[in-house]
Parts: structure tokens; sequence; C-alpha cells
């Protein structure tokens, strides 16, 4: 039954996580002025707070789906800071990769590490096609060489699961993944990126250089090249389906930051958010910010019925874009609209606003740009293949 | 527990209505815009489904089903695919007579439901919009003087839908500071109703103006009695219905644009297959989604007896701006075409427009 209310259980543990939030939020201004330092693995305020697993203990099937409740969390954590947490959990992106296309082999040996994903490079984004990076088999270990970066979570995790090509002639066919433990001889982390927002985050540059690994580290196993144009590609190109969810519901949690400072800003100057009234006879100011709550309430829901669809075990590559394209513009909008209703509150570094309106442009690019989340939506709306619609 | 799942039940509604809506409702909607009038013989056919009386009590003649805003919604939104005119001319007594099931004392729902489950049902319709520029719904010109045992009508409601047949009306008005609602039979002394207005869309719908003048009414016409009612709760029900119908235009218009672009060459490929339309129409496809779910959402709060103000005027505003883009939308991806009167694009511009303005018209 189409239901949008949480049960209690849900409601307390984000309840609990929203106090964690704001212990987590203290921090947030400090990290993101001393950009080289990271967040500690555990805040100081960390004993008086159950761990996430004491927190979800003792769900049921009255419960909502745990994807969708990944989300909720993450709206709730993200609500408090993006970068900063009371425990730092371990895992990035390269385990959701690992899950979606390693052999169980290689689950064994990788789930204990925490992989990032090293997919983009200085000449190429959102077509991963366009890999420069190779791997060539010498023997019984492959060899890499080449340049990474936007490496989430870089510097911190123990491995990588990096994209290269064995075959340049192939396109998309010649695209294989590889496991890479840190400490390899030629991996190296070139530098930690400097950027607009999310600043404590951990985004780094890698350099491949004769780095060798096991031949069995090509993740999955497959070493075939498919006739083609998709192949091997294919199945890595799945952990994005709840990655694209995941990424839209950090960037709304801060969104949903930005709307609730702004509610009480307004409410001490005297302005009341009223819904029955409709947007008839209500100042400018009112009608903006429900306007903006709306379209922060749209985004939530697409993201949750994305997420849906996955605990479900439906496909929900079209939910993902839809949500992902969503939200990407709805924190953006948000987020530029709660400082022009605030004026220079909203731009002074005295409050996080400022921050959140960095910190959230990061959510329409990556995990796959708002144009390509239109794309993959277009495509699967038309019924056209790649060939007919790029 | 967050769930998009419908009911065994509500799937086979949704089909029924889609059936419905493709073979009886669509295929008249031009000609019906075009006349600017509603056939009798369709009223007929929508009787038929009984989307009102199923949901009255037993005792009244209805069915007995416990009134679903989750699957009104649904049936709203496959309805107005159809055609939003004749969806909100099937709805809008809904409107009325859920009013008197919902808040009404036994003695107005022993009155008034029967009607509406009867072979030939009651039109009857809510009255909340007034002619004003910065109308709004919870601060009404309508006005209710106490006098004696009864009350006092003066005031103007206009874009009343079934102006022309409705047999009563449910007029919201001020009651000494508070809201209320007021039954109002058609041939009330001091009440007035104009011929149908001319109206931008909704064009088949019968709207009328009313004026009531001085118009006397005894205390039993106050929906609820001496308790009254919540004005406020009318306006939810109506604001998600609204909504509904909303997603229901926004879908046909991208049903509608998708194959056309599809098939509409220029410079020797389809033009879906630019950017510029692809894009767009997938900007048309996130709306009706998000929108969908908001009105869901306030369907579900009314259906759990929750406060639905919040969801209720979010689902109708951002839908209300959504349908208006899209339909816009419609008509630039058609171009020419989509001003020519020979598709339905226009019509439904027209339509979109005209549903943004409206409150109370229709509930779920």
């Amino acid at each position: 039954m189409i239901d949008f209310e949480l049960s209690n259980k849900d409601r307390e543990v984000l309840d609990k996580l929203r106090e964690e939030a704001l212990v987590a939020r203290r921090y947030a201004r400090f990290y993101d002025e001393n950009e080289h330092e990271f967040p500690p693995d555990e805040l100081p305020e960390a004993a008086q707070f159950p761990s996430i697993f004491q927190l979800l203990a003792g769900r049921t099937n009255q419960d909502s789906g745990m994807g969708v409740m990944t989300m909720l969390i993450s709206m709730a954590q993200t609500w408090g800071d993006y970068s900063v947490r009371m425990r730092r959990g371990k895992g990035g992106l390269g385990n959701a990769a690992l899950r979606a296309a390693g052999s169980p082999e290689q689950w064994k040996q990788w789930e204990g590490l925490t992989l990032a994903m090293a997919i983009t490079e200085p000449g190429c984004g959102s077509d991963p096609s366009r890999v420069q990076t190779t791997a060539v088999l010498d023997g019984d270990e492959w060899v890499l060489n080449g340049e990474k970066i936007f490496v989430t979570t870089g510097c911190r995790a123990e491995g990588v699961v990096v994209w290269a090509t064995i075959d340049k002639s192939a396109g998309r066919g010649g695209i294989k993944s590889f496991l890479v433990e840190k400490g390899t001889p030629g991996f190296i982390v070139a530098h930690k990126e400097k950027k607009l927002g999310i600043r404590a985050d951990d985004t780094a540059a890698y350099v491949f250089k004769d780095c060798r690994i096991p031949r069995s580290n090509l993740l999955g196993g497959n070493e075939s090249i498919p006739k083609g144009s998709s192949g091997g590609f294919k199945d890595v190109m799945k952990t994005f389906n709840m990655t694209r969810p995941a990424v839209s519901a950090i960037g709304l949690g801060m969104a949903e930051a930005a709307l609730d400072f702004t509610r009480e800003q307004l409410a001490k100057a005297g302005v009341v958010i009223e819904y029955g009234h409709g947007l008839h006879g209500q100042t400018a100011v009112a009608e903006k910010f429900l306007r903006l709550e709306a379209l922060y309430e749209a985004a939530k829901l697409t993201i949750l019925r994305a997420a849906w669809l996955a605990d479900g075990g439906k496909p929900n590559n079209l939910e993902s874009s839809v949500c992902k394209a969503k939200t990407g513009a709805a924190v953006r909008e948000i987020t530029q609209g709660c400082i022009e209703i605030l004026g220079p509150m909203g731009v002074s570094r005295e409050h996080l606003l400022e921050k959140w309106f960095r910190d959230v442009r990061i959510t329409d690019i990556y995990e796959g740009t708002g144009e390509m989340q239109r794309m993959i939506t277009a495509r699967a709306l038309l019924g056209y293949t790649r060939a007919e619609l790029n | 527990m967050i769930s998009f799942k419908l009911t065994e039940e509500q799937e086979v509604v949704r089909e029924a209505m889609h059936d419905f809506a493709k073979s009886a409702v669509r295929p008249i909607a031009r000609e019906c815009d075009e006349a600017a009038k509603l056939p009798d013989a369709f009223l007929g056919q929508a009787a038929e489904l009984g989307l009102i009386s199923t949901q009255l009590p037993e005792a009244f003649g209805g069915g007995g089903e416990t009134r679903s805003p989750i699957t009104n919604s649904i049936v709203a939104e496959e309805l107005a695919w159809g055609d939003a005119t004749l969806a909100i001319s099937m709805l809008a007594p809904a409107a009325f007579a859920f009013a008197v099931a919902d808040q009404g004392t036994e003695e107005q729902k022993r009155e008034l439901l029967p009607r509406f489950c009867a072979d030939v049902p009651a039109a009857a319709a809510i009255a909340f919009v007034e002619p004003s520029p910065i109308f709004d719904a919870l601060l009404p010109r309508c006005v209710a003087e106490p006098k004696g045992q009864g009350f006092v009508l003066s005031g103007v409601k206009s874009f009343v839908p079934l102006g022309d047949r409705a047999s009563h009306f449910l007029i919201v008005a001020r009651n000494n500071g508070g809201l209320d609602a007021f039954v109002v039979p058609r041939d009330a002394e001091g009440l007035s109703i104009s011929a149908p207005e001319k109206n931008l869309g909704l064009r088949a719908l019968p709207t009328a103006t009313l004026t009531l003048e001085r118009v006397a009414l005894p205390g039993s016409a106050r929906l609820g009695g001496a308790a009254g009612c919540d004005v406020r709760r009318l306006l939810n029900h109506s604001r998600a219905a609204l909504a509904s119908v909303m997603v229901g235009l926004s879908r046909a218009v991208l049903d509608y644009a998708v194959p056309y672009a599809k098939d509409r060459v220029a410079f020797g490929e389809a033009i879906a297959q630019k950017q510029s339309i692809a894009f767009r129409l997938a900007d048309m496809h996130i709306e009706t989604e998000a929108s969908r779910w908001l009105a869901w959402k306030a369907a579900s709060e009314l259906e759990k007896g929750l406060d639905a103000t919040r969801a209720a005027h979010q689902a109708r505003s951002y839908a209300a701006e959504k349908s208006m883009w899209i339909a816009d939308q419609g008509v630039q991806v058609l171009g020419g075409h989509g001003f020519i009167r020979e598709h339905p694009v226009e019509m439904w511009y027209r339509n979109a427009r005209t549903l943004g303005v409206l409150e109370g018209t229709v509930a779920l």
C-alpha cells in the first residue's frame, strides 16, 4: 500500500542521527577552512552515541526497506555536514563495484578494505570509453600506466578499483576494471584536490607508473573483449544504479539544512510560513520559500522512489537518473534561493548557508552530470539506443 | 513505512479507468471543447462507473466501501489523462458528496447522500472560488450572518462547476470570524445563477457565477450542524485532487509529444534525436513523476486522517506550476502543430493554465 509515513522505529533512528549530525555540524566550518586536514574517523563525542548498527537493530518488515532507509540516513547525516561524521564508515564506491561485478573469491579477498573507484582522467569524464589508462598483460601480471583524478576517498582508501583499457582499438569493450592495493609499487597518490565545496572531503589524484598487479586482480575475471560496444562495461555501470540515488540523497540533506536555517531566520524576522492559504496573498519572500520547500519535497520523493524499486528487486536505471537529474538541479536552486531570501546573511561565512551553497554544487556533476542523466532518461523514454541519441 | 506500491485492487482500478479514459473520454474531448458542451450521454456513462456511490455508506444506498483518497487520486489521474475537463465534470459532485459524508450531520447525510446513489446521480458542487484578483481560499468575502436559528448568506462565487445543472451547492463563507460551508439548494431565494461562464480552458465544463443576495438559510444548512465543519480539510482534499488531475494532463502531453518527436524529421533525423528536444522530453517526464509522488503523498496523508495541509499545498502548487510548464513545452515540441486545433496540445495548454487557478472544484 502506498505510504509515506515513517514507522516509529525508523523515525527514532533518524531523530537520533540528526542529534549526531548537529554535533558533527559544529566541526563543519573548521574542516571547510582547513582543507588539508581530514576529519577524524571518530569525533570526540562519539562515545555518547550508539553506532549505526545498534540503532538499526530490531528493525522489522514493518519498517521501510533498507535502500530507502539508507537514503534517509544519508540525508540525516549530510543535514549535519557533508564530510564530518560522528564515525566514519568503511567502504567506498569501489566496494559497490566489487559487489556488483566481483567474483566470489574477489569478494572474500577485498571486501574488508575500503576501496575507492578511479574512473575520471584529465581528458575523460562522463564518457568512460575515452579512458586512456592502459593495462597490458605481461606474463601473470597486468602493468598499469596512466593518470586518474577526482578519486573520492582516494587518500583514505586502502585500495582502488581502477578503470583501464586493455585494447584501445576496442573502444568501450576494451575497458576493464582492476583491483589495486595501496602500497603497490608504481601506484602513487599525487595530491588531494582543492575544491569549491566539500573541501574536507577526500578527493585524490593518482598516477600509475608501470604498476604491476596479479592477473587475478581483473574485476570479475573476464579477459575477453566482447564484439560491439558493451560487455564487462555494463556490469560495472550497474554500480551506478544505487549510487545515483545515494549522491542525490547526500546533496538533498544539505539543501534541507539550508531550508531549515532560512525558515528559522525568517521566523525571527516575523515571517511565518503557512500552507493553508496557498501562494496568493503571500509575501514574495514567503512564496519563494514555499516553492523551494515543495521543490525539496519533490526531489526527495524521486530519490525514495528509485531506492524503493531497488528494495523490491526491480530495475531502477531510469528512476536513478530521474532522481539524480531532479535533485542535482533542485539543490542548486534551493541553496541559491535561500541566499537570495536571506541576502548578506546568506553569503556571510559567519553562517553555514554559503558553505551549503558551495557543497551542493557537486551534486549535479559527479556520478554523471545532469546532462548525462537527461540523456539516459530520454533514451529510456524514447526507446533509443546510444547510437540513436547521443 | 515508505512504499509506492499500489494494492492489487488499485492496479485493477487504474487499468479500468485508463481503458475508460482511452475509449470514452479522449475520443470526445475535442468535440466537447469546441462546442463548449458537456454531453448528457457522457455523464450517464460516467455515472455507471459508480465513482462516488461505491464509496458512500450502504445506509444511504451506497456501496459501503471505505473512501480511499489514494484510489481516488489514481482515478483522477487516469480520467484526466483522457481529458481534464471531462474528469472534473465527473469528479465535481464527489467534492460535494464526500464533504457531506465526511463532515455532515446524520440529517444532512440522510437528505443528500441518496441523491448520489440514484440511477441518475445528482449534480452538485462546492463553491470555493470568488472573482477577486487576490483570491485566498481561506479568506472568502462571502459572509454568513447568524439570524435567529439560521443564517443569511451574501457574496459572489465564480467558476462553480456544473452551475447549469447542480441541484445543490456547498457555499464556503465566513461565519463569525471562522469558516463554514452551507448547503444551498439551487432554487433558494436570493440565489441567482449566471449563464455558463466563457473560459479560456476547461470549456466543456459548465461553470457559473453564483450571486447570493441575502439568502436566508435554516440552521440545518450549515455543514456539520452546530459543530460546523473543517473547511481546511475540504480544501486539502480538493488540492490533492487537483494535483492528480494536473498529473494526468501532464502525462497526456508527454505521451503525445514523444511519438510526435520520434516521427517528425528535420535535417535528416527525428527531432527527438536532438538533445534540445530529447532533454526537454526527459524533463517533462521527470516533473510528471515528481508531481505524481507529491499528489500520492498528500492522498496518503488524507487517507490516514493526518493533517495534510502542507502536503496538499505542495502537491497542488508544484503540479500546477509543472503541468503548465509541461503543456507549454508540449506546444513547443509540436511547433506549429502545437498551435493548431487539429492536435489536442493547444487545448491542454489552455486547460493547464485554467486548472492552475482552481480551488475546491474536485476532491479525493
